[in-house]
Parts: C-alpha cells; structure tokens; sequence
C-alpha cells in the first residue's frame, strides 16, 4: 500500500434483496468497499447516515460491512425519511477525504442515483461515474487514473483531479466474503447529525413494481387489403446467403466482419 | 393518396366508344364484339421474347398480360403530413444520447415523450433537439424534432460531461424550457442528466415510464417499486416511455449555438482502452465465436477467437463433453447473448440454442450440413470442413492486419 497518506471514505447504505425484500448489504456499496480496502487498506473510513436499531437482526445488514474487515463504521444518526444528501455534505465539509466512493444507486427508496451529484457539486468535487477499478494516485499532482464501465464490456480510461467522488458500477471486482467474528467485533461510531426532513417525497405514491405492458407492433396500413397482408404474412427470414467452397466461405465471413467494423 | 384507385370516366367512355380515334390505345380490360363475343387484342398483350419473337404467357405467371386490367398500387413514398410552430410558445428541450452518431429507439422514444409534452393543453410547444459531436442521422425530421441545436466541435468526439452540462446550462438559460428530457441510459444520457440536475439544483424524475396528464410514474428502489409523483421540468425517461413519432414530419430548423468556454474541467478522457475479449461476460459481449459438436480441433478454435478477438462460447454438446467450461454456454439453458455478430462453428442449432441468440444482429453458420436450424437462421452460411474454414479465415484476417500495419508504417514515413 503505498497511498498511505491518502484520505478515503466509503459511503454505505443499507441494500434490499429483490425477491425476498430482506435487508442485506448493498451489492454496488460492497464493491466499493472493496476498491477502497484494495487501494488504502485499513486506512479506509466508512459513513452510513441513518438510524441503528437496537434489534440485532436488524443490524445485520451493516454488520456484513464491518464482516469485510472493517473495524468501525462512522453511523450519522438521522430519522428514517429524511434527507441524507444535506447530512452527509455537512459532515464531509469537515472531513475534506482525497476520494468518495459510493454505489450508482440506491437499492430502495427512491433511487434516483442523485446522491453523488449532490454531493460533487456542493462539495465542489470532480464526479466520475460508474467506475470498475482505481489504476492509480499520483498525490503530488493531484490525480487519479480510473476506469469506467461503458456497456458491452468496454472500459474506459479516465483522469480525474483529486479530490473526486467515484460512483463504483456492478462491473468492479467482486467485493468479499463477510466473516461472522469480524462483523461482530466491529463498532459502530455515532455521531448525531442534523435532520432535514424530505418533504416533497412524503406526498409520493409508491407501489409495488407492475409489469410494464409489453409493445404492440401497430400496423398503420391504410387499406383492408395491407392489414390482412400484415397480418398473414409469413415473417420474411431465411434472406441468408449459403455460400460453398473454402475461399469463397472465408471470403464472406472477413467481408462481412469488415463491414460490421470487427476486425 | 395515390395508392386510391380513381376512376376516370372520359377514359371509360373513350374504351367503350371503338370509333373514337383514342380508342386503340385505352382499351382496357375485356371488350365485347357487336355480338357479345369476347374479343382479346393480340397486338396489346405479350411480351418480345429474347429471341425477338412475340411471347404471350397465359399461366398468368409475367406481369406483362396484367398490364392494362387495373393500375397496380405504386409503392412510392409516403409524404408525411408536416407538423409546423411558427412562433412556439414554449419549448421542451431533448438532449439525445446519438450512439455512433445515429438516433436510437430509446432517442426515438423520448422525443416521442417531448412532443407529447409540447402538445398536450392545446399544444403550441416545440421541441428543441440537442445533439452533441457528430450527426450521422438524417432522419430526425421524422422522429419529432421541430428545432436542432447542435454543438460540434473536435472535443466532444471524447467524453466531455462537464463541458457538455455547461453548454447545456447556458441552452436553458436561454430559452427557459418548461421540460428538459434526457434518456436516462448508460450510453451518457442518465450521467449527463444527473449532471445537470445537480447543476440547476432540480430534483429530476428518473427512471419515468409513463405520462398520465400532471404526474409521471417512475421505477424506483432498483426497480422493485413504482413512484406516482408530480410532473417534474426535468425528466429522465427509460426507454418505452411512450410511442415514437411515426405520423407527422417535423420542421428540424437548425437553431445556431456555440459551445461555452469551460474554465476548470476536473475530468480528462484518456480513451477507451482494449479489453480481453474472454474477460467480457458472455451475455454483452459483441463478438462471439461459438463452438458446438462439429469442431475436431479445439487448439484451433482458441487460436482464431484470439486472432478474431471474439469472445468464446459454446452449446451445450461442447460443455457437456469438457471441451469448454459452464459458463460459456449459449442458450436457454446457458446465457442469453445480445451479440452484434455471432459465428456458430459446428453448431446444428437446438431450440434452446437459437432461443439463446434470438438476440443477435447477424449470424454466421459454418457447417457440413446445408439443412441444418443455424443454417436456416443465419446470415451467412458457410458449408463446409469447419477446420479448413477457419483456417483460410484465420489467414485472411492476418493478411488484412499486416497490410494495415505496413500501410500504417507507410504513413509514418
């Protein structure tokens, strides 16, 4: 570990399994765990703002954070529903950390994925979005090399200016195992933040999720004859090119290649 | 309009009349002689044959014979009723994604959402479309763009989301829209909203699916649930939020913009760098050369993946007997592919396979046996020795790397 020096802070929530609903740690946060255990080792601090429960099944979820070797967890206590985004800023004003990872989004409430925006733009930090790995910190320029996760497996290299705040996508290495001993022994550190109530969300109609309505092909056909055409009309396949020999075959193949741009 | 059969009567009067000197020529369909006989017209029927013969096809098979008995729909072009504001008296703001340059469905659809938006309580709005970099796409009159601003420059070539939210703020200070919609997609759009959102310090809609008058439902908690809220001015639509524009041309005016000077970007796009194509899951990978029971040599499969740079997979036969792992399995029971170009070497294509690639753009099918399911699905289809095929592609396709190589050399110099 040579970033010794640098200031991380991860920021946890507490995640919802999508079948069962069970709390259980978020899968986006994990990984950002992990990226930030990778890149300062014990050095790494970890935030949640919320309310601990007395109830020890209900502490589970966050205890599978401290499982990943974490000694303590920083806890911001605020009311259920109110708006952590305000909390976090006022307490990350003071801490002023080099780098901030959080998930891409929460995995219940609203989940607008808002929170590191939020908190860049009244932090006055860079925001890199959905990261899959930190290459490396150069601390006396001031700037990291990350990667970022772009659809179909493609990644690309990005340097940002410290500090920044790192929104850590699926794409990132598996986080690990949570170990029961460790996730017992650690301690959750309380510190009493400032409530700002949410109002606009309280007025929301929230329900369980619908199947959306799958799309219906519309045929705008004008006459009777097109619509009894469109609708009995087998579906044009089989255009496909059957070629033979070697050459000819291997030709076709690198033609085609060529064309969709792949080799 | 002209696909409507219309009758003309003066040409009807001039067919029935064989004295009038127009007669000859606008005789259509059967004319009965003085004593009710039905007469044919050799001289207007048939075709000349190669030979320079006459030819009268009478199984009805050449169009020629049908000529005169009834005009055929002509299949020309549809022009759109054109959708016209003068003086708009709002505007709604798109920012679409443009992968590669071209509108997507998921652009399609939220400038379907926009115009819904600018129509509804009497309408009178217009839709102003933001296009960043390139503009490969000439179709954006028919998918509902009243005005264009686009902002072309070298540097949003690269990946530029401060630079592009500033200009974006600058464009919405102007024209004070009453909505701005962005695709809340992984290709930028969901970034660069958020982006914004922050900036203007708007709470957005995200993840909106539906329009029901003054609220928006949304997706939220992952998915898991669904938020009725207010309309909110900026929206971050998913994709079939709404129908596309497929009834009315548009205006598209090119509205001039500059992009804004940027003082303090904290972001610098160093490109995209080149991935292992085995490091990709299988299920978004673009590539894939896949394996099944008719390859003998699998050393040679590997090599041309990697020559290729496509990603492995296999069916379900080439797992089961140990010549590739589980999890390259394609297929109901393996991973569904979504790939742009998919090469089945030896695979005969079982159901579940070809459920697995029901996804896929185009398909390749090297095989030995020409009537085989792949070879009905695919693209193209080569038939033959997979060996021996993969072998000459394998040589081809090294060939192109070199010349490309040595004419890069050249360039150099």
């Amino acid at each position: 570990m040579s970033n010794n020096n640098l200031s991380v802070i991860s920021l946890v929530s507490i995640g919802e399994h999508p079948t069962s609903r069970r709390p259980r740690r978020a899968e986006q946060d994990a990984r950002a765990i992990e990226l930030g255990i990778k890149l300062v080792g014990d050095n790494l601090q970890t935030l949640h703002a919320g309310e601990l429960s007395d109830d020890d099944s209900q502490q589970t979820a966050l205890r599978s954070y401290l499982g990943m070797g974490l000694a303590e967890i920083n806890l911001l206590e605020m009311p259920e529903n109110s708006d952590a985004v305000l909390v976090i800023a006022e307490h990350l004003k003071q801490k002023k950390p080099d780098i901030i990872l959080t998930g891409v989004r929460a995995e219940n409430g609203e989940s607008s994925g808002m929170l590191p925006y939020l908190l860049a733009e009244q932090l006055g930090m860079a925001m890199v979005t959905s990261i899959a790995e930190i290459l490396s910190v150069d601390e006396v320029n001031k700037q990291a090399e990350v990667l970022q996760a772009l659809p179909r497996g493609q990644r690309r290299k990005l340097k940002v200016d410290l500090p920044f705040i790192a929104s850590v996508d699926m794409a990132a290495a598996l986080p690990r195992q949570s170990a029961f001993g460790p996730a017992r022994r650690g301690q959750f550190e309380e510190i009493l933040g400032t409530s700002f109530t949410d109002q606009e969300s309280s007025e929301w109609q929230t329900a369980d999720a619908k199947k959306r309505p799958k799309r219906l092909k519309i045929i705008k056909a004008k006459t009777a004859a097109d619509r009894f055409k469109a609708a009995t009309a087998k579906a044009s396949g089989g255009g496909g090119k059957v070629v033979h020999g070697v050459e000819e075959s291997a030709q076709a193949i690198l033609d085609l290649l060529v064309e969709e741009g792949l080799v | 309009m002209s696909e409507l059969f219309r009758r003309d009567p003066r040409a009807q009067w001039i067919a029935r009349n064989r004295l009038h000197p127009m007669h000859q020529a606008l005789v259509i369909g059967p004319v009965f002689g003085p004593s009710g006989l039905l007469r044919k017209n050799l001289h207007i029927i048939g075709f000349i044959g190669p030979n320079g013969l006459k030819r009268i096809d009478r199984s009805g098979a050449s169009n020629d014979s049908e000529q005169g008995s009834r005009r055929s729909a002509t299949a020309s072009e549809v022009i759109l009723p054109l959708h016209q504001v003068v003086e708009p008296a709002f505007y709604i703001v798109v920012v679409l994604d443009l992968v590669s340059g071209r509108l997507n469905g998921h652009d399609k659809d939220t400038l379907g959402l926009a115009q819904q938006l600018a129509n509804r309580n009497n309408g009178g709005g217009a839709v102003v479309a933001i296009a960043f970099g390139e503009l490969k796409d000439d179709s954006l009159n028919k998918a509902g763009v009243d005005r264009l601003i686009h902002i072309n420059d070298e540097q949003y070539a690269h990946y530029n989301p401060e630079q592009r939210c500033n200009d974006l703020q600058g464009i919405i200070g102007e024209l004070e829209p009453q909505h701005i919609l962005l695709p809340d997609s992984i290709n930028g759009g969901g970034d660069l909203g958020r982006r914004l959102a922050a900036a203007l310090q708007q709470r957005p809609a995200c993840g909106v699916w539906k329009l029901n008058d003054d609220t928006v439902i949304c997706r939220g908690s992952a998915g898991k649930r669904d938020i009725t809220r207010p309309l909110s001015k900026l929206l971050l639509v998913m994709e079939e939020c709404s129908e596309p524009i497929s009834e009315t041309r548009h205006e598209n005016i090119l509205m001039s913009q500059a992009s804004s000077p940027l003082a303090n970007g904290k972001l610098f796009d160093q490109g995209n760098i080149s991935v292992d194509p085995n490091a990709i899951p299988l299920a978004e990978a673009g590539f894939i050369l896949s394996g099944g029971n008719g390859i003998n040599d699998w050393e040679q499969f590997h090599h041309t993946a990697s020559v290729l740079g496509a990603t492995e997979g296999a069916s379900r036969v080439a797992v089961d007997d140990g010549n590739m792992p589980r999890e390259r399995q394609v297929g109901a029971t393996g991973t569904w592919v979504t790939a742009q170009v998919y090469i089945a070497v030896g695979i005969s294509g079982a159901i579940q396979h070809m459920q697995g690639i029901g996804q896929c753009d185009k398909v390749v099918a090297i095989n030995t046996d020409e009537g085989c399911d792949m070879v009905k699905r695919a693209d193209i289809s080569a038939i033959g020795d997979s060996t021996e095929i993969l072998a000459r592609l394998v040589e081809l396709v090294e060939q192109r790397k070199q010349a490309k190589q040595t004419n890069n050399e050249g360039d150099d110099k």
